[in-house]
């Protein structure tokens, strides 16, 4: 009598803690595909600029959760991109591509006396970030542009600039402190 | 009279370096010929022009209004014709220039129209508030947040006490010292006020014990004017007993929670030169146009001056004397918190409490910075028991997930720290650095998630044009050589059913129904006779016609 409940409560205990196993498996391994291209799109910078190769900052996402593109091919990133990429999907940083120093930020400018009103700029802005109508005078909404330059190409008679972002009181920020230290002798 | 005190945690006993400066009575500082005031001198918003270039403005006029909920409007220091309103340098540590209105004074000093309140007790707390908010009052103590939002506990929240804040912890400054001793009538009317405003059950004044004078003064002026609901509290001597969580602390035994605002445990401050702003706003119809400012350290005569806000700084050095031979730079604040100025021809503005002209001494009296040899003196001292090594290490290395996760952000940069660190570590230079990164950082997320918004919205519209176009192609395509179209799939199927129906009624209009052949005479006659009759009935209801045929029958 006593050596069947042993043998029972001994299955049973088998049972739940393979049950607890196989739970928290199911939780712990759980394959999460489209998270992975989020959480990857949420790191690159969202400039839209093509420049990795790819047709924007989701697709180069996507080609990076495949395992198909390089973690160092974003510009706009640059290092803190490859960085958090890093960190995110645990493979090595690799050295970015080309000279990976941060650029300042650029905003497109439309000198508005030469625009003839084309709207190619319009069809090129990943954004949206730029106003106006066929045969009217363009312009860009600062806050809205990423700085990306696929406006600059297309317009035929050259009238979009691209000008560094201005520093303000409210954008500006304290410098890394330079410190040299010395070693007691 | 005596109140149980409390403590907090580190700080330290400075120098205080007061005496320079606190002998002389405050002086009102020369008017320049040319004010500069920046249309942001505070926290939040900065504030909307209401004036243009040309106008001829009085002393007190609204130069520009407070824009949304923070923000500050301001004020005409002196009368005179408003010159340009442009960028300008201004008290600020990056040195980067800021809008400011530049006002060319015409010497005469004359007031716009005041409204003074006679009985503030008339008025609801909010209309009260709106006269300070319209006055430009913002915390004089050196932050600078506009102080009518401070005067308005909300519906939900009771506030037990109203601290006025005379602790001046910093060295080298005696602006709100001397204030307490010249004007104490100003800041308790204003303190009657404030308490009014905010409905408050009790109000202190609490001063650090190495001001006896104006302790003595504040208390004289109560005992004349026979008020006893306002109490004074005689707080120790440390640094930074003036930070509001370390006053609030000491005075009422309460800890502000991490992140949190002292409403939150029914407690409000304010500075004694606030107090004193709101009473001359509200009493004597003045909105803030000036406040005293200390100059001290390497000047000749230093001393405190009533000085109009919009006042460059380097005509005030004259006033004290000028520049000793060995000033290097000038601080705006003071030595703990103060920060080095970058353009002498910067105006002084509403939070700009000293100006401390730093010697070659001074500077030098720090020595070598060494690596950090991980002494925890800097824990120790700081007030806010954060872990300042810790902070520095990850601030340095950029880990500015770590380095919020040791509460970086309660930090109040007091720079009690970098002061006893052994190793001399520019402490809080690196946290500077590190909040406005994250700032940084913060800002550029919010950009990068419109700009994923908006290319997804973009991205949508196009398909959405491409799968329209597409269909209309498809119909028109079908249109035109309908027969092969062999698809299975509605669209084609209607489209097929259509071109039935067109032929099917073409046939019809072509061909003679068979029943129509080998008609009597009579037959013909009465169909003729149909026919006719229809066609005229029904000569404007053309769409009929095709039924009509039936009828024919
Ligand atoms: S280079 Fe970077 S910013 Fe440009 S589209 Fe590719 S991922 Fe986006
Ligand atoms: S492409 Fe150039 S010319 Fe054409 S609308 Fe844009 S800015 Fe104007
Ligand atoms: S006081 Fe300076 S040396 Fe000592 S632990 Fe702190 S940072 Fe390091
Ligand atoms: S500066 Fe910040 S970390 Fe240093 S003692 Fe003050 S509150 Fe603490």
């Amino acid at each position: 009598m006593l050596d069947m409940l042993t043998a029972i409560l001994a299955i049973a205990g088998l049972a739940i803690v393979f049950g607890l196993l196989l739970g928290y498996a199911a939780v712990r391994f759980k394959v999460e595909e489209d998270p992975v291209v989020d959480q990857i799109d949420s790191i690159l910078p969202q400039t839209q600029c093509g420049q990795c190769g790819y047709a924007g900052c989701r697709p180069y996402a996507e080609a990076i959760a495949a395992g198909e593109a390089e973690i160092n091919l974003c510009p706009p990133g640059g290092e803190n991109t490859m960085l958090a990429l890093a960190d995110l999907l645990g493979r090595d940083p690799i050295a970015l591509d080309e000279e990976g120093k941060p650029q300042p930020k650029m905003v497109a400018v439309i000198d508005e006396d030469t625009c003839i009103g084309c709207t190619l700029c319009v069809q090129a802005c990943p954004v949206d970030a730029i106003l106006g109508a066929a045969k009217q005078m363009h312009t860009v909404i600062e806050s809205e542009c990423t700085g990306c330059e696929l406006c600059v190409d297309p317009c035929p008679v050259d009238c979009i600039e691209m000008k560094p972002l201005e520093e303000t009181i409210q954008t500006w920020k304290w410098p890394y402190p330079v410190v040299v230290e010395q070693r007691k002798r | 009279m005596s109140r149980q005190l409390s403590n907090f945690p580190g700080g330290l006993h400075l120098p205080g370096h007061k005496e320079l400066s606190v002998g002389e009575a405050v002086a009102a500082a020369e008017i320049p010929n040319r004010l500069i005031i920046p249309l942001h001198q505070h926290i939040g918003a900065a504030a909307e022009p209401l004036v243009e270039a040309g106008q001829k403005v009085l002393k007190g006029e609204m130069l520009a209004k407070a824009k949304g909920f923070v923000s500050a409007a301001v004020h005409a220091s002196s009368s005179g014709t408003i010159l340009a309103i442009e960028d300008r340098p201004v008290a600020h540590p990056s040195g980067l220039p800021a809008l400011c209105i530049v006002l060319e004074t015409d010497g005469e000093d004359v007031w716009c129209e005041r409204h003074p309140v006679e009985d503030y007790h008339s008025l609801d707390p909010s209309a009260l508030r709106n006269i300070i908010r319209d006055a430009g009052i913002v915390g004089l103590g050196g932050a600078g947040f506009p102080a009518y939002i401070k005067l308005n506990p909300g519906a939900r929240t009771a506030v037990d006490t109203l601290i006025l804040n005379g602790a001046e912890c910093e060295p080298y400054i005696t602006c709100d010292d001397r204030l307490m001793r010249e004007r104490a009538d100003e800041i308790i009317a204003g303190a009657r006020i404030m308490r009014h405003a905010l409905q408050a059950s009790k109000s202190l004044i609490a001063i650090e014990d190495n001001k006896p004078e104006a302790i003595a003064s504040v208390r004289e002026a109560l005992e004349r004017l026979d008020i006893d609901d306002i109490e004074v509290v005689e707080v120790p001597t440390r640094y930074p007993m003036g930070g509001e969580k370390q006053l609030i602390k000491v005075v009422t035994g309460k800890e502000v929670p991490s992140q949190g605002l002292p409403l939150d445990i029914g407690v409000v401050c304010h500075n004694v030169a606030t107090a004193a702003a709101v009473h001359r706003s509200v009493e004597l119809g003045e909105p803030l146009i000036s406040r005293i400012v200390t100059l001290t350290g390497g000047v000749e005569r230093p001393r405190n001056l009533e000085v109009r806000i919009g006042t460059p700084i380097e005509e005030l050095l004259p006033q004290a004397g000028g520049l000793s031979a060995n000033v290097e730079r000038l601080i705006v604040g003071g030595p703990m918190m103060g920060f080095t100025l970058q353009h002498r021809e910067a105006p002084v503005v509403k939070t700009v409490n000293c100006i401390l002209a730093a010697t070659r001494e001074m500077d030098a009296s720090r020595g070598p910075v060494r690596p950090c040899i991980r002494c925890g003196a800097c824990a120790e001292a700081c007030p806010v028991s954060l872990l300042p090594q810790q902070l520095y290490w990850y601030a340095r290395a950029k880990d500015f997930d770590k380095v919020q996760d040791y509460n970086l952000f309660d930090c109040i940069e007091c720079g009690c720290c970098a002061y006893v660190c052994p190793s001399n570590l520019p402490l809080v230079q690196f946290y500077r650095f590190a909040k406005t990164e994250i700032w940084s950082q913060e800002r550029e997320k919010k950009a990068s998630d419109l700009a994923r918004e908006r290319h997804e919205f973009r991205t949508a519209r196009i398909e959405r044009e491409k799968a329209e176009r597409a269909a209309r192609m498809a119909r028109k395509k079908a249109a035109v050589k309908g027969d092969q179209g062999t698809g299975d799939n509605a669209k084609k199927d209607a489209i097929k059913a259509a071109m039935e129906r067109a032929k099917a009624k073409k046939e019809g209009a072509g061909t003679q129904p068979k029943n129509t052949e080998d008609l009597t005479k009579e037959q013909r006659r009465k169909l003729a006779e149909a026919k006719a009759r229809r066609e005229k009935a029904l000569k404007d209801q053309a769409p009929n016609g095709a039924s009509g045929g039936k009828e024919e029958k």
